[in-house]
């Protein structure tokens, strides 16, 4: 596992996602109304859809296509048609910017 | 299964089936789960139109149910008579053609901020149209995923050629509400299409199996109640109401997508945006601004005129409902016999250029 650097704290507004595309794989990057930031794979467990289109409402992003919405914590599917859990990555902030904690 | 309306029907010019072989040729022309054509928009502007609040749905559908109630009960108070006629036409339309639109933007997820608010709306609004609460939701998750692509899009409404005699039928729903009951004892007794299977994940299928048997349950009690008190009267207010009052939703949900192209990747093209007066607005939800629904599935129902404004000068200029009927018509009438006309949807000048997929306009 390694931290690898993303973007600065201020490139996320509060209660908004962005997405962050890093060897060869996209990611969302989130930042919640009480300015915590969070993690996870890009793309929608549905239809594949690129979840920083969506709307993050405190801990629930919502896919822009279909509605569905995970739990941006853990992953979790909360709302059909997602069923398939997001994976999700530990992120830390240092100097400013966000670091994901990523696989080797 | 034997289709008993068959000799009603137009021989479609394509297999609408979603296991038939329009299904493979869908996915081999890159038409399946495709990307496709957006307004560009700015970002705070669209977070702004997104965000959820409870407040209008909640007044909304006190005003709706607020209204049913009271037109249900003036139809009760005077029937027997003449006067009960006014009542149940406003009710039979509160009913038959609003439940619709509160059905579709509670599938969402997107009228109220609090989601069981939306749930509990969602399976009312679902009763009320007579459709299976589960299967419907997979239905129309496909129906965004893949618009009118053919033997992927489980709701093209107006297959070509129309089935014009069908539709003439369901004015007052004479083959729409049987039908729907069918396929409710159908999914009750746990019976699911290959379409169906297709679209609707299979951990899914017992609570569709589970919630066709609620609702049928509750439509032997009306019949019941129907037969015991020796009226119609209970049907008249539960059931029924999806027959004589599911009129004036042809009338303004037809035109969403009826006589536009099929098999491309462009919302502006193959779905139509009209103008309707404040009132019927209500009654229908906005989802007369059908363009902007399908491109930004996350706005409100109450942003949509918002969100109309904003990508209007992308999108073909919204007709009115008189203008959009004299020129729709003509062209099902058309379509009887010539199924491959259609409207070509123009797009104002300046315009982002047409995503029309690999097949191009048809």
């Amino acid at each position: 596992m390694a931290w690898i650097d993303t973007v600065a704290i201020d490139d996320i507004d509060l209660e908004d996602v962005i997405r962050w595309d890093h060897g060869g794989h996209t990611y969302a990057l989130y930042r919640t109304d009480d300015d915590a930031f969070f993690a996870s794979d890009g793309l929608c467990t549905h239809e594949g859809v690129h979840l920083a289109d969506g709307l993050l409402q405190g801990h629930l992003i919502e896919c822009p296509k279909h509605n569905g919405r995970f739990d941006i914590r853990d992953g979790a599917p909360k709302r059909a048609p997602v069923c398939v859990a997001l994976r999700t990555y530990p992120v830390r902030v240092a100097g400013g910017r966000i670091e994901i904690e990523l696989p080797d | 299964m034997i289709d008993i309306l068959a000799p009603l029907k137009f021989k479609p010019s394509r297999n609408y089936s979603l296991t038939g072989p329009e299904r493979q040729k869908a996915f081999d022309d890159g038409l399946a789960s495709a990307e496709w054509y957006q307004t560009p928009i700015d970002r705070k502007l669209l977070k702004d139109l997104m965000k959820r609040k409870d407040g209008p749905a909640l007044r909304d559908t006190a005003i709706w149910l607020g209204l049913l109630i009271a037109s249900g009960a003036g139809g009760v108070y005077f029937w027997g008579s003449w006067w009960a006629v006014p009542f149940f036409v406003v009710y039979g339309v509160l009913y038959g053609t609003s439940s619709d639109s509160r059905w579709h933007e509670s599938l969402h997820g997107t009228p109220f901020k609090t989601d069981w608010m939306n749930n509990a709306l969602y399976h009312l609004a679902s009763f009320m149209q007579i459709w299976n609460p589960v299967i419907w939701r997979w239905s129309h998750m496909r129906h965004h995923t893949d618009t009118t692509v053919v033997g992927r899009d489980p709701e093209i409404g107006t297959m070509r050629p129309p089935q014009m005699i069908l539709m003439a039928l369901n004015i007052i729903g004479l083959t729409s509400v049987p039908r729907n009951l069918m396929i409710l004892g159908r999914h009750a007794l746990g019976r699911f299409t290959p379409d169906e299977r297709d679209f609707t994940p299979e951990n899914e299928l017992p609570k569709a199996r589970l919630a066709a048997s609620i609702h049928l349950a509750i439509y032997a009690a009306v019949i019941a109640a129907c037969i015991g008190w020796g009226t119609i009267l209970p049907a008249m207010l539960i059931g029924l109401p999806r027959a004589y009052g599911v009129w004036f939703l042809l009338v303004i949900g037809l035109p969403q997508h009826a006589g536009l192209a099929e098999d491309v990747l462009d919302h502006r093209l193959n779905s139509r945006t009209i103008k309707l007066p404040l009132p019927v607005r209500f009654i229908y939800w906005n989802m007369n601004y059908h363009v902007e629904h399908h491109m930004f599935p996350m706005v409100p129902y109450h942003a949509l005129p918002r969100l109309h404004e904003a990508i209007k000068h992308d999108c073909p200029k919204a007709k009115g409902l008189w203008a959009t009927w004299t020129q729709l018509l003509p062209v099902m009438i058309r379509q009887v016999r010539d199924h491959r006309f259609y409207i070509q949807q123009e797009l104002p000048p300046g315009a982002g250029a047409p995503k029309l997929g690999p097949r191009g306009l048809h």
